[in-house]
């Protein structure tokens, strides 16, 4: 749950004033244009610490995390999938999935990504559709209780997007998720139970998934 | 390069060690200690060794199955069996280059004699270990590594000298590359922080022929020289000069690689993947020379930590216009948002930090085989665990 959230970066003020309350199992789901402050919200959830919490709370399964270092959110059980997410050279994919599982394999063919991405160093030469695959890969390892999806339906050909969508839709039968979207291209593939429309650090409405579209597209971000 | 050294200081007395019938009857210490440094006391997955202790070769060994398709023994038996042996001898690396050139040959400790036969496909590494256990001596070892035509084979050597306060150890390496040759050497240096290190490298490396020079110093030391040079001669030859080097404590690491291209379509690559922290030091160095037509790369990545300092020093000298020389070097601290990235997996900073640091070291680099790739990955793995 979000409370009251202020978050800044630098001496910009991003987020102001943000409330959401993701239950057991929902899958709420985040829009807005492209500055809004929607990747800042899903890094604060996380607690990456470029952002500042200004004011406000987060609290996940009843604990305040608001101050808790990265790690300790993904023990509890957060997992992000990075919009942008780092080239490490040296560092293996299988690295990284191995931290949670040994079934590399399988968690590799789950994402749609052959055994030979295990053994690549993490998102070097991969292109934007197998970067996502590796986001997905490294969250269905961790099997977090909190997923957040941070864009990941940008750079990713129809066909992928219908197999993983497939396996994003059984994935949230088991999590709750927030799915950060600028188009509202994932949601022809997986299922919402709430959508919010964030406009300038706030969120502007929210409501069933279908509704809130239909008026973001009639009348565009700007007016609703 | 590098601190100079008082010779003077190095004591050239050291106790004369008997020789053992099987490697397995080092004592424990030693053996542990080789151990570490890559090589294999019970010779499974190899075809054969040598192993000095100090001044003394103690045990020497071609494996029946291997016999005819090598030759282990110590430099100074191979001078006094085979008279072309003197044709090799300062052929490579000039006796006059420096104080250490010339201390390993007015105060000659043996060294290993390596030599594959015409046409042997060697399917196991051969292994060396120089190992020096006498505190305050210096160990003035010269190598001689020949690859003759046609043959393809891999050496490990591993070079320690545990617990030693001081010390200097002076390797000469001369390394012929013969025609249609495949020669992969690789040293691991498992030194102590008390004591020098000075080898001195050159392969001269023929037609078709493919030389691999790996150095992996993950342990602190006080001081390491290191400039092997390879001259690709030979037309379509290839010398890829990799080092993998941790700079720990107070260490000073001046470690480089250099690549003459003479023949035609002769390639070269130096790779060098460096950590440094504490108060170490590391200059990494790469030269190529272009003086026929060829390419070659020089690769250089550098983490630095705590108050350690890396210098990135690549150098491209083409000398005519049909050479194609590159280079690309990157140094830095390790960049918080992957810090951040392998955090949100669920590692605290140290295990982040640590995975990255494991990651850039890696052997993987090294273009071995897959067996001793996995061997040597644990090797530096625990290497890089007690550094870090």
């Amino acid at each position: 749950m979000i409370e009251n959230l202020q978050v800044s970066t630098g001496e910009k003020e991003i987020l102001k004033g943000i409330g959401l309350s993701i239950g057991d199992g929902e899958t709420h789901v985040l829009i807005g244009p492209n500055g809004a402050g929607k990747s800042c919200l899903a890094m604060t959830i996380m607690g990456i610490p470029i952002y500042t919490v200004d004011k406000g709370k987060i609290t996940f399964d009843g604990e305040d995390i608001t101050a808790l270092p990265i790690h300790e959110r993904a023990k509890l059980g957060i997992g992000l999938a990075f919009q942008n997410p780092p080239v490490i050279r040296g560092v293996k994919l299988k690295d990284i999935i191995s931290l949670h599982t040994e079934k590399v394999d399988d968690i590799l063919n789950k994402a749609y990504l052959s055994q030979e991405f295990g053994g690549r160093d993490v998102n070097l030469g991969f292109s934007g559709g197998e970067r996502k695959r590796s986001e997905l890969a490294q969250l269905f390892a961790m099997e977090p209780k909190l997923l957040l999806l941070d864009e990941i339906d940008s750079g990713v050909d129809i066909e992928s997007m219908e197999l993983l969508g497939k396996e994003i839709n059984s994935f949230l039968s088991s999590c709750s998720a927030l799915i950060i979207t600028h188009l509202g291209y994932i949601l022809n593939y997986v299922r919402a139970d709430k959508a919010h429309v964030l406009l300038n650090g706030k969120i502007a409405l929210s409501g069933k998934p279908e509704e809130v579209l239909k008026k973001v597209k009639e009348k565009g971000f700007g007016e609703v | 390069m590098g601190a100079d050294l008082d010779l003077s200081q190095y004591s050239r007395e050291a106790e004369a060690w008997e020789g053992i019938p099987y490697l397995s009857q080092l004592p424990d210490d030693t053996r542990k200690s080789a151990t570490l440094a890559g090589v294999k006391d019970d010779e499974e997955f190899r075809c054969g060794t040598y192993f000095q202790l100090d001044h003394s070769v103690i045990f020497e060994s071609v494996k029946r199955e291997f016999e005819g398709q090598i030759e282990i023994m110590s430099t100074k038996e191979a001078l006094e069996k085979y008279d072309w042996v003197r044709d090799y001898w300062w052929r490579a690396v000039a006796v006059d280059s420096d104080k250490y050139t010339a201390q390993a040959e007015l105060d000659f400790d043996n060294g290993y004699f390596l030599r594959a036969l015409p046409g042997a496909k060697v399917t196991f590494p051969m292994q060396a270990c120089l190992f020096m256990s006498q505190n305050g001596i210096s160990q003035n070892v010269h190598n001689l590594i020949i690859a003759e035509e046609g043959s393809d084979v891999q050496i490990i050597t591993g070079c320690t000298s545990p617990g030693l306060g001081r010390g200097l150890h002076i390797g000469i390496s001369e390394f012929f590359v013969k025609k249609n040759c495949k020669l992969t050497f690789t040293m691991i240096h498992r030194w102590a922080p008390g004591v020098d290190v000075r080898p001195r490298a050159v392969a001269m490396v023929e037609d078709n022929a493919t030389f691999t020079n790996n150095h992996i110093c993950l342990n602190p030391l006080r001081t390491l020289q290191l400039y092997p040079t390879a001259y690709c001669s030979g037309e379509n030859s290839i010398a890829n000069l990799n080092s993998i080097l941790f700079g720990s404590g107070n260490s000073r690491m001046d470690v480089g690689g250099r690549v003459v291209l003479v023949g035609r379509n002769s390639r070269g690559h130096v790779v060098t993947r460096c950590v440094a922290k504490g108060k170490a030091t590391i200059y990494a160095r790469g030269q190529i020379i272009g003086q026929g037509e060829g390419r070659a790369h020089i690769d250089c990545r550098g983490l630095i930590a705590d108050d350690a300092n890396i210098y990135a020093i690549p150098l491209l000298d083409g000398l005519v216009k049909d050479c194609e020389l590159s280079h690309e070097a990157a140094v830095g601290k390790i960049r918080e948002e992957d810090l951040w990235y392998l955090m949100s997996r669920g590692l605290n900073e140290d295990e982040a930090t640590s995975l990255i640091i494991k990651g850039y070291l890696d052997p993987g680099i090294l273009g071995l085989p897959k067996e001793l790739e996995d061997e040597i990955k644990g090797v530096a793995e625990m290497a890089t665990e007690e550094a870090l």
